[in-house]
């Protein structure tokens, strides 16, 4: 029933709505922001071409490239941060003791409860005055007065991070765990009999065995960070004084808050082209580990 | 429990059956004891893990419970001094959209959900059972789709909503909204229908059904786990991630979805904390109590998703 002709063409009337659908909503405006990134567009009705001028202006005037060197940092720590955090949870969530399920529920809310509520809430943790996390400082005495955590550049840098961290641990946590339980039970019984201890299991058993599952998951992750715009957004708009703002920040401040479509446009290619070279390796990396497999 | 690890219990078992019985229960029996101080550790590991994860949870019921004046006054205590639900009986006036915002949040991940299993069903059916020119290009370009954040292609969506005359309706949000969800649930979809035996299409096929009868009579029933948890994984992705094209899209505030609404109130001069909060909480309880219930679903949505087939 495959490979005739007639069964070609009702794959491709199945497939129909689907690819008009994201052709339009997603191809279209890829396309149309390649275009618009050699335009002077505005908030003006018409726009002229004005060649690479867009690019010439973003990479020699202004603190482009120190923003692109900025998201690379706040994406490495993040991503990083939640896969050692999401491996910790799994193992920890992976231990045979009573009320399991109860604490695996327990990690899911940041993943389903709308993320901009949920950074809101941190927004108020993080205020000086009134805040949780000055607050029970102060109260233990470890610093003497109120520490306005969004107010200073680096402690504002970190604070997003931690709320991106927060946002993502739920689904690497529960990822892991999920590949953790697939590894073969006897695997661990022969170390056991052989009388291997716990931590050397997870070395020489559990790492090794969950390499696909961590490389799946940084990338997936890597890309998502990568695009991340609501926490920052929310907490601080890019401040203070751009010490936040990230690529997909500074893209949108220039696009929709000072209406430079054309130049805004031209900065999404370059995010753009970084998130291609991301596809590129993921796509290259699951036919190795595919390939790894079949083996 | 998921599929993957209901496999690996099953491959441990067969390993276990090979074996002599009594050696193995006993290495099975002694690799779950811990010792005291083991425990210990792992309960006040997972008390850290989640007292990381639920902070802000916390924080905000704390904070709705307390008044006004205690809030804004130092030090700071983390328990309410006499504490009252009072937020939650004000919140309604001072937030008087509240109930319609809770309640755009869901139509719109409704209508959301509704589109994509519409147009993912049969999608998903074509890459599972088909073997068309192009089908792995195309369906690795479907999962690029997914690489992209609405975020960067803001300016020509802007464009394109205005074209089409979208703006400042329920529509901005939901038609880019969907786009975003299409690809991760037609790869979801097609792993699960995959396996799904080819023989019954077959059957199916040598009784005379047609392509379309044999997709609803056979595939449909076979595949509504799946589906299912496709919706879910969908209905949750529209409703966390409802954001920037409500944001950017939509200005009038009966379309707005929860998390804008009170974003509104968080621009304020004078920020009523504890009323928003509230609100909040009130905002996500349904969602936090629907979750008790389809845990196994988006485990094994979010296991499945990713685990390369």
């Amino acid at each position: 029933m495959t490979g005739t002709r007639n069964a070609t063409l009702f794959a491709l009337a199945l497939l129909a709505p689907a690819l008009v659908y994201v052709l339009t909503i997603v191809a279209y405006p890829l396309f149309d922001t390649i275009v618009l990134s050699f335009t002077n567009a505005s908030l003006k009705a018409t726009y002229d071409f004005i060649g690479w001028a867009n690019y010439q202006r973003i990479f020699t005037a202004g603190n482009f490239t120190e923003v692109i060197v900025r998201t690379f940092i706040w994406t490495f720590f993040s991503v990083s941060i939640k896969m050692i955090v999401g491996m910790s949870g799994a193992v920890l969530l992976n231990a045979a003791i009573p009320g399991q399920t109860v604490f695996r529920i327990l990690t899911m809310p940041p993943w389903v409860v709308p993320m901009a509520i949920g950074i809101f809430m941190w927004g108020w943790m993080y205020n000086g005055q009134f805040g949780m996390i000055s607050g029970l400082l102060q109260n233990f005495g470890v610093i003497a007065k109120p520490w306005p955590i969004l107010a200073y550049g680096d402690s504002a840098f970190w604070a997003t991070i931690v709320t991106d961290v927060w946002i993502g641990v739920p689904m690497v946590t529960i990822y892991f765990l999920a590949a953790m339980q697939s590894i073969p039970r006897d695997l661990y019984e022969a170390a056991w009999t052989d009388g291997a201890g716990r931590f050397y299991r997870f070395r020489r058993i559990t790492l090794p065995m969950m390499v696909p599952a961590i490389i799946t998951m940084s990338l997936l992750s890597l890309i998502a960070t990568f695009n991340s715009f609501d926490i920052i957004w929310i907490l601080t708009q890019g401040g203070p004084s751009n010490q936040t703002t990230t690529m997909i920040i500074d893209t949108y401040k220039t696009a929709i808050g000072s209406r430079k479509y054309g130049e805004g446009a031209a900065r999404a290619v370059v995010i753009s082209i970084f998130v291609t070279m991301f596809c590129i390796v993921y796509f290259r990396a699951i036919r190795k580990l595919q390939q790894g497999e079949a083996k | 429990m998921t599929d993957l690890a209901r496999s690996g219990q099953a491959v441990a078992a067969d390993a276990a059956a090979a074996r002599p019985a009594g050696r193995t229960r006993a290495a099975r029996a002694m690799i779950d004891r811990y010792r005291w101080y083991e425990v210990v550790g792992l309960y006040a590991g997972i008390a850290l893990f989640l007292f990381f994860v639920l902070a802000p949870f916390i924080e905000g019921f704390l904070v709705s419970l307390k008044p006004l004046s205690q809030l804004f006054s130092t030090p700071y205590s983390f328990i309410p001094k006499n504490g009252s639900f009072d937020a939650y009986v004000t919140m309604w006036s001072s937030v008087p959209m509240l109930a319609l915002y809770i309640f755009n949040s869901f139509f719109i991940s409704t209508i959301v959900t509704l589109i994509v299993i519409a147009i993912v069903v049969p999608a998903a059916y074509a890459f599972a059972r088909f073997n068309f020119a192009g089908a792995g290009l195309m369906l690795g370009g479907f999962l690029a789709v997914n690489m992209f954040s609405g975020a960067v292609l803001l300016i020509p969506l802007f464009r394109l909503m205005r074209t089409m005359g979208l703006l400042n309706t329920y529509w901005a949000m939901i038609v880019p909204g969907a786009a975003f969800l299409i690809p991760s649930a037609i790869w979801l979809l097609r792993t699960y229908m995959l396996r799904i035996p080819r023989e019954l299409d077959e059957a199916a096929w040598v009784d005379g059904a047609s392509r379309l009868y044999t997709l609803r009579r056979v595939i449909l029933p076979l595949a509504m786990p799946g589906i299912v948890v496709v919706a879910i994984m969908t209905f949750i992705g529209a409703y966390a991630q409802q954001f920037i094209f409500a944001l950017t899209f939509n200005s009038k505030s009966e379309f707005m979805p929860l998390p804008i609404g009170l974003f509104a109130f968080f621009g304020k001069q004078e920020v009523i904390w504890n009323e928003l909060m509230a609100a909040s909480f009130v905002g996500i309880l349904p969602v936090m109590i629907v979750i008790v219930f389809l845990q196994r679903y988006l485990v094994a949505g979010l296991t499945a998703g990713a685990v390369k087939q």
